[in-house]
């Protein structure tokens, strides 16, 4: 690569190499895409967030005030459908996995572009049809669909909110698809699999629950749509069907599903913990390993969501015991970030914040997951605000955070420009109270007895719920702010050298931002992944 | 051909999820299971299940002559794969009609003489769900294999470059082994008159 002094004419680079807005919808350059993802998961976030101001709103008061009773399980349906389905299960994986995985593993895009541009066409149309639900009145089934409510007693708009969610399904299994012919088979010379960053590895595992998992939401969706329509009877007991086979097959999935959420976010944790401590990551192949531990574990698991619903007491100790065992491999990552960052020369660098605040707050939702794996204690904490709070400890305070600390990570890369730092961490902390604010009380309603789902509650519950409202609006005000700076940064941010971070890793080595093709030429690895004893110690840009 | 293997892979586990309900409730209700499967017409799956073979005889051989490149070959046997493929829809069509006038049909079409009357209905949504997702990989599929045929006879594939055609009778007999499995499943459950 041509190293010019010239502050003049700015290098050929992936945004400047074509303009006009044909040739992003059109492009099948996977950092293209990636951005493309971006703009579609961020106004997604955007409308689920709308739909939780609109819940933490309603829930200042004991009394159902400010909406009906129908509409709460409106509002709280839509809130879980698109902030699963159309932003945190795309996040990490479409967003920095489609701009990072082939430069991180020295190739020139993904081994299938084009499915890669149709993926997002899919995300896109599903996104339209979600639209397109909400606008019609929405559905009140809650996320999970359960029947025979939602195939036989309601006359909200199941069919289309499930064809929105199948069509997004086949993004994500493309997205997978991707991923795993990708890693398999277009990796650089020397790039051998025990030189792969973590990542990788994350992404990797993702993709095989992606490809796996999905599937089964897929039909368990149309057998709901052809129930509904048809009149069919499988779900329904009254026709001698069986609600709890619906349980079963849902969960097959969403179980997995949490998965695919949580795995890319501990990829990008393992990156920003071994770059701002200066330290390879510890116990390499252990990660690695996790990862697919929690990949194969994450489906054995399902039925824990089903302790209550009329299973077997037998299956349900099965899958306790096994709930159990998946919390080990996640427990082993978390000890080995800790012990990358012993004696290390570490950074508080936003990043880096974020990185610490996943790994504090998923440990919280991780535990608290294994509260709920336990029978005795579900049955008394099971469809309270205890479930909320645990698994927004995962999703938010996990995944959220590994999504900004990874955007922040790697926004030199993507923009070729430097976010402001001091903005940076300022929004870091405000997120972290704003988000411990808003769920640790739900912690204590739910074990107080708060029941979910429900738009009235007990007078005593409300200073709880108060201050979870409370620490909403912060939150909110956090996650304004990065996309308030990260624009700005786009035209007045300094320019990012090629690695400002002084990281290890391929994706540092070309240009911020890369080219189209990524590399001049084929690199050739020789190193294992994380050298930081071979880099120079270079001052981090503050 | 790795992401072909793949993306049968996720088509296993979407079929996979109604061989599943199906099993389950063959559990419960075996006897209405049996009784359904006694109104399937068992010659014409059987006949079904021949043509289906034989088209992915034509269509591995198919294959074969792609790799040789051997342009006529490649369309003429992709044309009678796709024959095959027709030859199964239409007598899809013609079992699907029967059972429509005989009003096996789940929903408010349904009548059966007998008992078990609902559970029958369930084997019904079952058949029809099943074979209908298969049906329509059928048609994806002989829409490939036209595709195959075209660019075949053509003379696009040879030796060097006959991957699609691989993948294509990589699909088809993904699609030929669904129904292997729905076959027995759906028309021989069981032939004794089981009653009460």
């Amino acid at each position: 690569m041509a190293t010019t002094a010239v502050a003049a004419p700015e290098r050929e680079n992936y945004l400047n190499k074509q303009y006009g807005i044909s040739s992003w919808l059109l492009t099948t350059d996977h950092k293209r895409i990636a951005l493309l993802y971006l703009v579609t998961i961020t106004l997604f976030f955007f409308i689920g967030g709308f739909f939780a101001l609109l819940i933490r709103l309603e829930l200042l008061t004991p009394e159902g005030d400010l909406v009906l009773a129908d509409t709460y399980n409106r509002l709280f349906t839509m809130h879980g459908q698109v902030m699963v389905f159309f932003f945190l299960i795309p996040a990490v994986p479409a967003v920095l996995g489609n701009f990072l995985i082939p430069i991180m593993i020295g190739a020139k895009d993904l081994a299938f572009p084009r499915i890669n541009l149709l993926s997002w066409y899919l995300l896109v149309i599903g996104g339209v049809l979600m639209v397109y639900t909400i606008l019609a009145g929405g559905v009140d089934t809650g996320w999970t669909f359960y029947t025979p409510l939602s195939t036989h007693f309601l006359d909200s708009h199941v069919i289309t909110a499930a064809l929105a969610i199948f069509v997004a399904g086949f993004s994500s299994i493309l997205t997978g698809l991707n991923f795993i012919v990708t890693i398999h088979k277009m990796r650089a010379p020397g790039m051998t699999w025990s030189r792969l960053p973590l990542f990788v590895w994350a992404n990797y595992a993702t993709a095989i629950i992606q490809v796996l998992g999905t599937p089964v939401l897929a039909i368990t969706l149309m057998l709901v749509a052809l129930e509904r329509i048809f009149n069919l009877g499988i779900f329904n007991p009254q026709l001698g069907g069986d609600p709890l086979l619906f349980q079963h097959l849902f969960w097959f999935y969403s179980h997995p599903a949490v998965y695919i959420m949580i795995l890319p976010g501990m990829g990008v944790v393992s990156e920003v913990v071994a770059c701002f401590s200066r330290k390879r990551v510890f116990g390499y192949r252990a990660m690695a390993l996790a990862v697919i531990a929690i990949a194969v574990l994450g489906f054995l698991v399902w039925a824990h969501h089903m302790f209550v619903a009329g299973m077997s007491l037998y299956a349900g100790l099965a899958f306790s015991l096994l709930s159990y065992f998946v919390a080990i491999p996640s427990a082993v990552k978390v000890f080995n970030w800790t012990a990358t960052m012993y004696k290390g020369s570490i950074s508080y660098t936003t990043p880096m914040l974020y990185a610490f605040g996943f790994i504090g707050l998923f440990t919280m939702g991780g535990l608290t997951g294994l509260f709920l794996a336990c029978l005795g204690i579900d049955v008394h904490v099971t469809d309270t605000y205890f479930v909320i709070a645990h698994f927004h400890y995962i999703m938010v305070g996990g995944m959220v955070m590994a999504y900004l600390g990874g955007m922040h990570f790697w926004w030199p890369k993507i923009s070729g420009r430097m976010y402001p730092e001091s903005w940076g961490k300022l929004a870091a902390l405000i997120i972290f109270i704003g988000f411990n604010l808003t769920f640790f009380p739900q912690f204590v309603l739910g074990y107080l007895g708060m029941p979910r789902r429900y738009w009235q509650y007990s007078p005593e519950f409300q200073v709880l719920n108060v201050l979870s409202t409370a620490g909403a609006t912060i939150l909110a005000v956090g996650y304004l702010l990065p996309m308030a700076y990260f624009l700005w940064s786009m035209r007045y941010g300094k320019p990012a050298p090629a690695n400002p971070w002084a990281a290890a890793g391929l994706e540092w080595t070309v240009s911020s931002p890369p080219t189209t093709f990524n590399f001049d030429e084929t690199p050739v690895v020789t190193t294992e992944a994380y050298n930081y004893d071979e880099l120079p110690e270079v001052p981090v840009e503050r | 051909m790795m992401g072909m293997w793949i993306f049968l892979i996720t088509e296993i586990m979407f079929f996979g999820g109604m061989f599943f309900g199906y099993m389950i409730y063959r559990y419960f209700y075996y006897n209405a299971w049996a009784a359904g499967s006694q109104h399937m017409d068992f010659w014409w799956g059987t006949i079904n299940t021949v043509v289906l073979l034989c088209s992915s005889l034509s269509m591995a051989m198919a294959v074969r002559s792609a790799q040789l490149g051997q342009r006529k070959s490649i369309a003429v046997l992709s044309l009678i794969t796709i024959l095959f493929g027709l030859a199964f829809l239409g007598i899809k069509a013609i079992e699907y009609h029967g059972h429509w006038i005989a009003h096996e049909f789940p929903g408010s079409r349904f009548q059966w003489e007998g008992p078990y009357s609902n559970e029958v209905q369930l084997f019904f949504s079952f058949y029809w769900a099943m074979t209908g997702f298969h049906a329509l990989h059928m048609v994806i599929g002989v829409g490939l294999v036209s595709y195959i045929a075209w660019h075949g006879w053509k003379g696009r594939y040879g030796p060097h470059y006959y991957n699609p055609v691989e993948n294509v009778g990589l699909y088809w007999h993904f699609v030929d082994i669904v129904w292997i499995y729905l076959y027995p499943l759906l028309y021989l459950i069981s032939h004794q008159r089981v009653l009460g």
